[in-house]
Order: C-alpha cells, then structure tokens, then sequence
C-alpha cells in the first residue's frame, strides 16, 4: 500500500503543467472570452498527440495504456490550468472504440461533447443546455438506459450571448433528439463513473489552484502595514482552502484507484463521493479566493472569477449534489 | 498510487485477526465507566494479552522493545482492533503513545530499561502532566517551577486535563526550570512518581458526566534530579520529538468506528422513512463521502510517514477535517434519535434502539456530546489553523 502519486505520476503531472503553461497561457486563453468557438482544433490536436484523450485505452488501441489514477492525476493538473473545452466527454468518447463517429476522439482530431438527458423537473419541454456546442464534431447524450450520439450540427440551438464562465459557451438546445444509441446501460453507468471521477480531478485542481492563487495574494498584499496573510482571520480562510483542496484530491484519486484496483474498495461509491466533495471543494475555494482578493478579486482583469464560473459548470455537469450524496448513501 | 496490501502486509494482518479471533471470546465484562480501579486492572490485563503475543507497542523500534512495525502495518493493526471491538488503549495511552515513545527516544538507557518494560507490559500507568489553568493553547508559558535542591527538584504549581491521574504510577511532567521569560526554551520534561508526597488529585467533570480528567496540585513534590530526560531546559524539544513518532494513524479508531455508526444510523434512517418519517439519506451520504475520503487521506499520510520517516504535514489537516466531521456525526445522530437524545439512558422500542440494530440513543448523545471535545482537545482547531497557515502554507506570523 503507497497511496502517493508513483515517480512516473508526479512526472506526468509535470508535464501536463508544461503543456497547459506552453500552450494554455491564461491570457492566450483569454482572448476567447465569450466568444462560441473556444476550443481551437490545433490546440485540441496537441492534447491528444500528448495522450490526454486516450490516457486509459489499451496500448493496442493505440493509447497511453495507463490507469485511471494516472488519468486523474492528469486531469488534475489540466483543471489547475483552467483549460477549456469538453475534456472529459472526449476522453470518455476515446475509449469507445467501437463507434466510428467518435474515432477521431481519442487522438483529438474529433471533439466530443456530452449532455446528460433531462430527468424529471427539468421543465416541459426540458431545458437542455450543450457546452462548447459549436465546436462539438459529436455529441454524447448520457441516460441511464444508455449512450446515444447525436450529430450537434444538426440541432436546434442557439448560443448564449453570456455564457458565466467566459471560456464556457453555452447554447440552449430546443429539443434533443433520441440519437444513436452506442452503448447499453452498463455502459451509461461505466460512463457516469468515470465522469465523477475525472471530473472530480479538474474540481480538485481548481480547488488546489484557488488555495495558492489566494495563499499567494495573502503574502504580497500590505495593509495596516503587513501581509494581510499575517491576520488570523485570512490565515483560517487559507487554511480551511487547504483542507478542502486535499480532502477533494484524496477522495477522487481513491476512486480513480478504486476502479483501477476493484478488490480495495466500492468504485461507483468512491467515484459519487469524490466528484461531490471536489465539486463542493472548487467552488467553496474559488468563493474564498475572491474574499481574500478583496475588491480586486471583484473585478472582471483578476482572473479569479473564472475558476469560481468554471467550477459552477463543472458542479453543475455532475448533477445535483443532493443526488451524488444519495448514490454515496445508498452504497453506505 | 496503490491501496492493496503486500503479501506480507496481508500475512500480518491475517495472523492478527486469528489471534483476536480466538482471544476475544475470552475476555471478562467491561467495568463501570467511573470505576477508575476496575478499569486499570481491565485495561492493562488486555496490554499485558497484547505483549505476550507481541502486539506492544507495534510501532515503537525494536531497540525500544516495541515491534518495529512499519507504518502500514501500524494502519493494519489499528484497523483490525477497532473492526474487531477489542478493548481500547486506555489507561495505558499516556504511556504507550506519548511518554514511553519520548523516553525511548530522548531517555538515557537506564532510563530505558527502568520504565519501558513496564509500560508494554501493562504493569505501569503514565498521565501527563502539560496543560495547566492559565497555559492551555500556549503551552509554552507554563508556570510550575522546578527548583534544584541537592539531587531533586522541588516542584511547585499545578496542571489539569490530566488524565488518568487517580490510577497512574508515574506522570510526565512538563516544568519551568529556567525564568518564565525563557518560555519554550525553559522547559524540562520530569518523571514524576504519582506517590511522591505534596501531589493532590482533584476528579475533573467532563460535559459528558465523565471523570477520566483530573487537575493536579502540586506542593513541594520532590523529583529526582535523574528522572529528568534530556537537558535541563531543553523539554520543550524533547516534546516535540515525541511528535515524530506520529504516522497519521492517531484517528484510526474512531474513524472507523465513525463509518460503523454512519452505516447503522443509514438503517435506522430507512427505517424511520419507511414509517413515514422524514428523510435525511443526503445528509448521511455527504457525511459517508468525507468519511471515505478522510480514509483516503489516512492512508496518504501513512504513506507519506512509511517513505520519508517522518510524519507527513497532513496531521493538522486531517484533525481539522475530522474533528469537525465527528461533531455534525453527532448531530446527525441526535436528529434521528429525536427526543430520545434528551437523556443518556437506554431506551428500548426505538428504531435507533440498541434491538432495534441501532447504536441506542445513549451512545448517539454520547458521541454529540464528547464531539465537543474534539474540536478542542490536542490543539484546538483555531490553532491547528495557525499550523496549517503558518507551517504549510507559509504564511507570516501575526
């Protein structure tokens, strides 16, 4: 038992930390603020010639052939970076090997997006809501009986003109076909497993990203004439970032290890809970991160805005959070 | 990143859980909880059952007495005791987790050979002697002075939250041998003998109705000058040193037990809906997701403790997590015991009855109650965030 990331992670961590620094500069990506085409398909190529969307396919597949855990500690560091774009749609859509549409997905020459299809209370006609639709070559509609692929191109939709996270554009689709279905209920709930838990990765860099965003501003910023990291009350905001950012990280690598590894513990149990606490973990951070910025942190130049509106879209792709703690107790 | 266990670790485990197998059965009743002689002779009974089969302290080294068990197999241990509801530490916690490791490391070989056998042994009881009224969190303004007088110190002051103190041979105790200016670097740490005259015992009441605390008075006690272990005012690191024998394993036990209980107030929860009460599964599935993941971080800072030696800096983000966790634990607990958790007697024809399958109302206030004492207890949690802040995070000192 060594549940610290091997050699071999923490090198790969640094080398997604590279890529997203080369290539994912957040001023380079700011320039697409609010514009529906974020992702663009040479930089959604280079993820995939680095392997970030076919991470868990068998070498013989041509992928990386690594585990889920290697793949959450990648996911991790790409959530730190804020990079954009339907990221764990696409590596899930990697491993479908069997679907021709989605070939391209795994080496990035193919975006592919997902949506879950509305349950109960979502309105009538339900509101549908597709991110990055416009960049999407595929869209995978997730329902428990099942995956379906729908052509994106062909939908009815229109853009949102203010998307709330800027790098996140989203289009109102008036009605979602039934699709082709590409997978059975198993292969739904495999889905919806390993969603949580990559997911769960991208919230808990968010979660870790905002601590040190905060932790740094609190060392530079004088008032009254010291740090402002010197008053207790900003070193217990701090300090209770840190807790949720390890807590999150802890909770959602167990559960990439936990479905690598099924004879240590419950996958569906640990991937549920991991994705709530990381998605509680990203956002609860990137709200304290503002507060410590003060009104700097209010304002539109400070980029900590975008880590709390991504973490609202990513939290809100996982579901309702009363849901995610229902799946964790029903397995209790 | 892997949570199986070696062959080897899983050989150990097996060997363990067959000798509580067929030792467990055996065992007398459990004593009245303030039957402090009662539960002396229980307690250190069951050290003693452990040493003879080699189970003393499995995480001291070797050199010690101790097994010299690595870090993952100290989570191994600890985790098959508490599945396996074997007796508690007890008494015997002073001794095994705090003075015996700080002699083992600090202590000169005859002060090695005279106190550690005992204590794995069972034959000898420690409390500590460090907090006192006005030195709580800043432990390092103590105030009870030791004055040298030929081969003793003359102590002189008091202490409180010593526990155990009305059944302990010996005390480990914390003193100011230099000005009270000096703080941390005037400190030295005593072997106090609990029957040396000029000690008083005062029985402190917890909250919870319980007496394992005493205050300690301290009139004149004559110490010898070689019960001190290590240098005259160096006691505040010979403290500390004790810390690094910490692998993240401190909450072992009451982290599981804490998942047992959230997994039978999940059924008293369905059965109380399926009365046609009122639903609190969200509530129980928030709480089990941070216990699994509180889990998780145990076996990372285990793991952190078995490859570089020394304790991961998880300790403090682990108790600020957990501490928390235990007291909404309680509350939810109570919430389902309704108004049976107004009184601690055991009730029967309840869904959370004991019966019932459930863990009885009175352990349910029990566990709201003592929650208390988690946030406070071993660094209170206002100052585990100044750790956290301060040492971890790097942010400058107020």
């Amino acid at each position: 038992m060594d549940f610290e990331l091997t050699s071999e992670q923490v090198a790969l961590a640094e080398l997604v930390r590279a890529i997203v620094a080369g290539r994912f500069g957040l001023e380079r990506l700011r320039r697409h603020e609010g514009t529906p085409n974020v992702v663009e398909p040479d930089d959604w190529a280079a993820l995939g010639e680095a392997g970030v969307f076919s991470l868990t396919l068998p070498e013989a597949d041509g992928g990386v052939g690594l585990g889920l855990a290697d793949a959450a500690v990648v996911f991790t560091e790409l959530g730190r970076g804020l990079v954009p774009g339907p990221l764990v749609a696409s590596h899930q859509a990697g491993a479908l090997t069997g679907v021709a549409d989605l070939a391209g997905a795994a080496d990035g020459t193919t975006v592919v997006g997902s949506i879950r299809r509305p349950g109960p209370g979502a309105g009538d006609p339900p509101l549908v809501m597709v991110e990055h639709l416009e960049s999407l070559d595929a869209l995978v509609v997730v329902d428990p009986a099942g995956l379906a692929l729908v052509d994106p191109g062909a939908l009815d939709a229109d853009d949102a003109t203010r998307p709330l996270d800027p790098l996140t554009p989203m289009a109102r689709v008036r009605a979602l076909p039934p699709g082709e279905p590409i997978a059975d209920a198993e292969g739904a709930a495999t889905w919806v497993r390993d969603e949580q838990i990559l997911t769960g990765a991208l919230c808990a860099g968010i979660a870790a990203a905002t601590c040190d965003l905060a932790v740094n501003y609190a060392k530079g910023r004088q008032q009254f004439g010291r740090p402002i990291g010197s008053f207790q009350a900003i070193k217990h905001l701090c300090a209770d970032m840190l807790v949720r950012a390890e807590v999150a990280r802890a909770a959602v690598e167990a559960a990439a290890v936990t479905v690598d590894q099924p004879e240590v513990g419950d996958p569906l149990r640990a991937a549920a809970g991991g994705a709530l606490l990381a998605a509680e973990a990203a956002v609860a951070n990137a709200e304290s991160c503002i507060q410590v910025h003060g009104g700097m942190g209010f304002t539109w130049e400070v980029p900590v805005h975008l880590y709390l509106m991504r973490a609202r879209v990513l939290a809100s792709s996982l579901g309702p959070a009363p849901q995610l703690a229902a799946e964790v107790a029903a397995r209790y | 990143m892997d949570l199986r266990y070696s062959p080897a670790e899983e050989q150990f485990r097996t060997g363990l859980r067959a000798w509580l197998a067929d030792l467990l059965p055996t065992l007398g009743p459990k004593p009245d909880p303030d039957d402090w002689p009662g539960r002396r002779a229980y307690d250190t009974a069951w050290q003693r059952l452990l040493a003879e089969a080699g189970y003393a302290g499995v995480d001291w080294p070797v050199e010690g007495g101790g097994r010299g068990a690595s870090p993952v197999e100290q989570l191994i241990y600890l985790e098959e005791l508490e599945r396996a509801h074997t007796p508690y530490v007890g008494v015997n916690f002073v001794g095994l987790l705090h003075a015996g490791p700080t002699i083992v490391a600090e202590g000169t070989p005859e002060q090695r050979a005279r106190y550690l056998p005992p204590i794995l042994r069972g034959d000898e009881v420690w409390c500590q002697g460090f907090s006192e009224p006005d030195a709580g969190s800043d432990l390092a303004s103590l105030r009870t002075t030791a004055v040298r007088d030929g081969d003793d110190y003359v102590v002189n002051g008091s202490k409180i939250w010593t526990s155990h103190a009305e059944v302990a041979d010996f005390c480990e105790l914390l003193v100011r041998t230099g000005p009270h200016e000096t703080k941390h670097r005037g400190i030295s740490w005593l072997i106090m003998p609990m029957d040396a005259p000029g000690i008083e015992i005062r029985p402190l009441r917890t909250i919870a109705g319980s007496t394992e605390f005493a205050e300690l008075f301290l009139d004149g006690v004559r110490v010898p000058v070689a019960n001190r272990v290590g240098e005259e005012n160096d006691g505040w690191r010979v403290t500390m040193v004790t810390l690094s024998f910490e692998r993240g394993t401190a909450f072992v036990g009451e982290l599981l037990q804490s998942m047992e209980l959230l997994h039978s107030l999940r059924q008293v929860n369905a059965r109380r809906v399926a009365d046609g009460g009122p639903d609190l599964t969200v509530a129980v599935g928030r709480l089990g997701a941070e216990l699994d993941a509180l889990w998780a971080l145990t076996r990372r800072n285990v793991s952190q403790a078995a490859r570089t030696g020394v304790p991961g800096i998880g300790g403090s983000v682990f108790k600020l997590a957990f501490s928390e966790l235990r007291q909404r634990l309680g509350e939810l607990g109570t919430e389902l015991a309704g108004r049976a958790a107004l009184v601690w007697d055991e009730l029967d024809g309840l869904p959370v009855s004991a019966s019932a399958g459930g863990p009885g109302n009175g352990v349910l206030v029990d566990t709201w109650v003592n929650g208390f004492s988690r946030t406070i207890a071993a660094g209170t949690s206002q100052i585990q965030r100044n750790i956290v802040a301060e040492r971890i995070l790097g942010l400058p000192k107020g």
